[in-house]
């Protein structure tokens, strides 16, 4: 029930081709992380919008095989 | 599903600050779950605590409902807000204040 930083950066590059990305690990178990994402796909959106394009990036693997994910949209001007 | 949708929608019409969590507002057993109560009584917002960890049901419920993936789930006169990040962003930027006084919630 866990997920390598490299696998959660893949997938969040797939979805926000521009995005800095910055991922850091809250613990050292692959289970509990903070994302920071700063992308122009979230520009205009609402932070509601923004956090479901997350969600919807990680496919699925948010309440369930990922325990605890810290997310910080930001829109990239 | 229908049935469970409809325990939740009673939930959102019948309080005006609903968080769906792990745990309770005395117990929390989750620590995103805490911040939002914590922001919450920090603000003097009234919140009906519902505890997704008693009822597995409503726990797969609540998130099809919301289409969200992670509990906790905080809702303001019927509106979904977002999770624990979402919360804490809005407290911070003082959003979340003027949001609930708006609402005539807590007191301007």
């Amino acid at each position: 029930m866990a997920i390598a930083k490299d696998k959660l950066l893949e997938l969040i590059i797939k979805e926000f081709e521009d995005a800095e990305v910055k991922i850091t690990a809250l613990v050292d178990d692959g289970d509990h992380y903070e994302v920071e994402i700063c992308s122009s796909k979230f520009n205009g959106q609402s932070k509601l919008k923004q956090h479901r394009m997350v969600n919807d990036a990680l496919e699925g693997i948010l309440g369930g095989k990922l325990h605890a994910l810290s997310i910080k949209t930001k829109p990239r001007e | 599903m229908k049935e469970k949708f409809e325990e939740i929608e009673g939930y959102i019409k019948n309080n005006d600050v609903v968080l769906f969590m792990k745990g309770t507002a005395l117990m929390p057993q989750c620590g995103f779950s805490n911040v939002v109560c914590r922001i919450l009584d920090m603000l003097g917002a009234k919140f009906k605590d519902v505890n997704i960890l008693e009822d597995e049901a409503l726990r797969q419920a609540i998130k099809e409902y919301s289409d969200w993936p992670t509990i906790p789930q905080l809702y303001i006169k019927g509106e979904f807000i977002g999770g624990c990040d979402i919360a804490k962003e809005m407290y911070e930027s003082g959003e979340l204040q003027e949001l609930l006084k708006s609402k005539d919630i807590i007191l301007s």
